[in-house]
This record gives C-alpha cells, structure tokens and sequence, in this order.
C-alpha cells in the first residue's frame, strides 16, 4: 500500500517539503550561521509596517467576511431547498472563476474611470471620482469577495446540522424568535464561525494578487515584502526569512484552533 | 423557523446585495469583452469582436494558451492517476503512517502558496528546471495533487470496500479487481478530481510568475505582466474565454458526480 502513495508522496517532498526547507536553511545561512535576517526583520520599519498592515487587513477581511456571509449562510440554512440551491450556485460560482479575471474585474469597476464612478456620477453623488482603486480599499474590497465562499461554507455546513426541534423547543417554552436565535441558533454556529474566521484570516495573510493588483504599490503585504526581495533586490535570504515568519504565523494560528476544532473540519470544507 | 416580517425583509436584502457583490464582476467581463470602445464603459457603446481578433491575432497571446493547455492537460495525466493510487493506498490501509501522508499531501492547501512559490523558485535555479516545461508540469502536479486526492477519498468512502475482496475472493487479482471493480464506481469522482485539477492548472498565476519564462510562459503570467502596466481590453476576451471554460467544466464535474453518489 505505501508504494502506491509513493509516486504522490515524492511530488510533494520535492515540490513542497524541500523549497519550504530550503527557504528555511536559507533564512539563516549565508556563508555560515546568521540570524542578520531576523535581525533586520525586527529593526527595519518597512518590515514591521508591512506586517502590521498585513495583520489589519487581515482582521478587517475576516470581520467583513463574517458579517457579509453569516446572514448568507443562515438564509441558505434557513430557505426552502430550491432557494439554498440558488444561494449555495451563486456563492460558489466566483470560486471556479480565476483569481486574476476577478482581481481584473475589480481594476474595471473600481478604477478612476470605473463603472462604479461612472455610475455614481450619472445619478449626482459625486462630482469628482472617487479614489476606490490603488489604495487599501481596493484591495480590502477584491480580497474579500475572492474570500468570502470560504467563510459561506463552513458557515452554511455547520448551521444546517443544527437540529430545527431545538428552536421549536425553545418556542414552545416561549422564547421569542430573537431570543431562540440568540440563545440557541447562535451558540451552536460558532465551530463554523471560527472555522470560517481561520481559513479566511489565514488566506488573507498569504494573499498575493489582489493587494499587487489592485494595492497600487501602497499597500506592501507580507507577501510582497518576500516576492520583492527576490524580484527586485536579489535578496533571498531577507525573503526567507519573511517566508518563515509567514509559515510560522500561519501554524501557530492552525495550532491554536485545533484546540477547539478538529483541523481536517476547518480544511475539509473548501 | 417563525421569523418576523421586518427581519426577514431584511434578511432577504442583505442577501440580495451580498450575492450582488459576489457575482458582479463575474457579469461585467462579458460584456466588457464585447464592447468596441478601448476605454472601459459601462454598458458597451457598441459591440464588436475586436478584443478577441486582437487575442487571436497576438502570437505571443497565442503562445501562451498553447503552454497552459498543455500544462493543464499534462497536469491532469500525470496527477490522477497519482492521486487515485494515494487516495486508494489512503482508504485501504490502517496504518498510522497514512494519516502522515494524507496530510502531507494535503500541504499545499495549507502552506501560503507564495511561500511555496519562491521556494520552489529557489529548488528550481540549483536544479535548472527555472523557465522549462517539466518544472511548470511539475508544479501544477503538485498543487492540483490535493483535489485529486480530496474528491478520489471521498468516493471511496462511500465505495463498499467488500466488493473488491468479493472479486478477489473469486480469484481475480488485486490489480484486475480494483480496474474492473472499484475504478467504474468511484469514476464519477476520479473524472471531478481530475477535472479541478486542470482548472487549478488553468487559473495558476503565482507559482507561474516566479519560476516561469521564455517561451514557457503560461496566459496567466503574461496577463498579470499586462495588468500591471494597463487595463487592455483584451483580457477581458481572455478572461471570459477561461471563465467559460472552468464553468463548462466544473457543470461537467458535478453532474457527473451526482450522478454516481
């Protein structure tokens, strides 16, 4: 049996194991034993800018996401089975669409001349367009419509397995639909909540594309910080060692949740 | 559930304008891909096919959609059969060691990809496969690798594992038992495995930019490149050509999935 998962296994040693410890060897040696990257990590402000900037993004994303996509999933949770259809297609359709088509998409209805601007110009909101593009808003704005089926899902998966007797239940003994939700219906989405908030954080904190795209060279995620060391200054080991703070970020975040929930829950869901 | 009249207006609102967002910029690259006009105006002030004559007239556009559809194609021969053999080894043993491995194969859901990206970029210069047609494959192998395994697991969950020792039971060998036992059962899965793995090909753009070049450059490294200078016109046509694909694509995989289960 091990052979058969032989040919898979070595794809992914070669392909993910090796460059993630590569990167990792990398980060502290150059020509001997260094920790000059860390170092200059922690002591350069343009570092810690970008991580700061990374981690409100991030939180703001996540937030928007679980306000935009709760009331989402409890309608597909709550409607008749053709309506949830409907909802769960529309939700995940952007999911098969490319990122990059998305992220363009965003570039044409965002930007100066942009369809939104047009349109709120013809109606006489504005008069001068409005800067939606190139800052952090439109970054915030495509991250989190190419995020939020990832926050819908778990949400949606978890809510339905909530028995119905219970809300009915707790009508019976006369608590209003307010208080059945708030007491009942509430409480036991949360493993969903925080399945959800997990996978969408953690992605936001890795994202790429979109800030590139659509940050207008402002909006300096960790991720840009490691491709610009490699692409423009040739500084490989300064882009390991942000790579290794990244991975590091990431698995301390899957450690702590997988205290409260099973971790194949949180993944299995995508 | 009861809900009051005012919540649920509300509800049905907040809905609508979510789904809204979600599915806008889907329904505005169409159209954007038809217009005549080269300055981005919404609705088109004529149509006309100029953007897509202008892909197709393009050779190095040209270029590139000949190396992503083989990377997709090459990435979906090599990967499934890959991905069956891991998931079956997976579903079939008890060992503690599997579970290692599932999760391993799992990883590059988990590792932010740009981490994977530059490694590999790092892999790639040492070994000279930078810039060459196996080490893009290569990379599309593994990261399609986890749809594979994910869909092929889950079909066999639900296969009934007894069957198989019934044939063999009767004398066929493990090989034959599983290619004319197991394999047309969990074929509904395998072809979705496939299938997400070719969209993960298609759509690939990060791993793409750092280790890819020359003439190997897949439409999604030369559409970034483009998108970082100016909005042209004819990504729009492009971008509806790949969505329309990945739609036609992803109807397939699910009614054929739903067709099995």
């Amino acid at each position: 049996m091990l052979a058969l998962a032989m040919p898979a296994l070595l794809v992914m040693l070669l392909l993910v194991v090796l460059p993630v410890g590569w990167l990792t060897w990398q980060s502290v040696y150059h020509n001997g034993f260094t920790l000059e990257n860390y170092r200059r990590i922690w002591s350069e402000a343009i570092y810690w800018r970008s991580f700061a900037l990374t981690f409100e993004i991030s939180l703001l994303v996540t937030l928007l996401a679980l306000l935009l996509g709760y009331p989402i999933a409890y309608a597909a949770s709550v409607a008749p089975r053709r309506w949830s259809i409907i909802i769960l297609a529309l939700v995940v359709l952007p999911f098969w669409t490319s990122v990059l088509v998305r992220a363009y998409a965003w570039l044409a209805l965002l930007q100066r001349t942009g369809v939104i601007n047009q349109v709120l110009r013809e109606i006489g909101v504005i008069d001068e367009p409005l800067a939606l593009v190139h800052n952090s808003f439109g970054t915030v704005v495509a991250t989190l419509h190419i995020l939020l089926p990832f926050m819908v899902l778990p949400l949606y998966a978890t809510m339905q397995q909530i028995p119905r007797d219970l809300m009915q239940a707790g009508a019976s003994l006369g608590a209003g639909p307010m208080l059945t939700f708030w007491r009942i219906f509430l409480p036991l989405s949360l493993p969903g909540v925080l399945a959800g908030c997990t996978l969408v954080f953690v992605l936001t904190l890795g994202f790429y594309i979109t800030p590139e795209l659509l940050g207008g060279g402002r909006t300096i995620m960790i991720s840009m910080l490691v491709s610009r060391n490699v692409e423009l200054y040739d500084q490989w080991g300064a882009a390991s060692a942000v790579g290794v703070v990244l991975l590091v970020a990431v698995g301390l975040i899957f450690f702590a949740v997988s205290r409260f929930i099973p971790l194949d829950r949180v993944l299995g869901q995508k | 559930m009861t809900m009051s009249r005012p919540f649920r207006i509300a509800l049905v609102a907040t809905c609508a304008l979510v789904l809204l967002y979600l599915i806008l910029p889907i329904l505005i690259i169409a159209p954007m891909s038809f217009s005549a006009a080269r300055y981005l105006s919404f609705p088109p002030p004529s149509l006309s096919l100029r953007w897509y004559q202008e892909y197709v007239g393009n050779p190095a556009w040209m270029q590139a959609t000949r190396v992503t559809l083989t990377v997709a194609v090459l990435t979906v021969v090599i990967a499934t059969p890959l991905g069956v053999a891991a998931a079956y080894a997976i579903s079939q043993s008890k060992w503690r060691i599997m579970r290692l491995i599932h999760i391993t194969l799992l990883l590059p859901l988990v590792v932010p990809i740009i981490i994977t990206a530059v490694g590999i970029f790092f892999v790639y210069a040492k070994l000279g496969l930078a810039a060459t047609m196996t080490g893009l494959v290569l990379a599309n192998v593994m990261l399609g690798l986890p749809y594979v395994v994910i869909s092929v697991a889950a079909g066999l969950q639900s296969f009934d594992a007894t069957q198989e020792m019934v044939a063999r039971s009767l004398g066929m060998n493990r090989l034959r038992s599983f290619f004319v036992v197991t394999l047309p059962q969990i074929k509904p899965s395998v072809i979705a495995g496939g299938i997400f793995a070719f969209i993960s090909a298609m759509d690939e753009t990060i791993v793409a930019l750092f280790i890819s070049g020359g003439q190997y450059q897949p439409l999604t490294k030369r559409m970034f490149t483009a998108l970082r200078d100016e909005i042209d016109p004819t990504i729009a046509a492009i971008s509806t050509l790949m969505t329309a694909v990945s739609f036609m694509l992803v109807l397939v995989a699910t009614s054929r999935s739903k067709k099995g289960a």
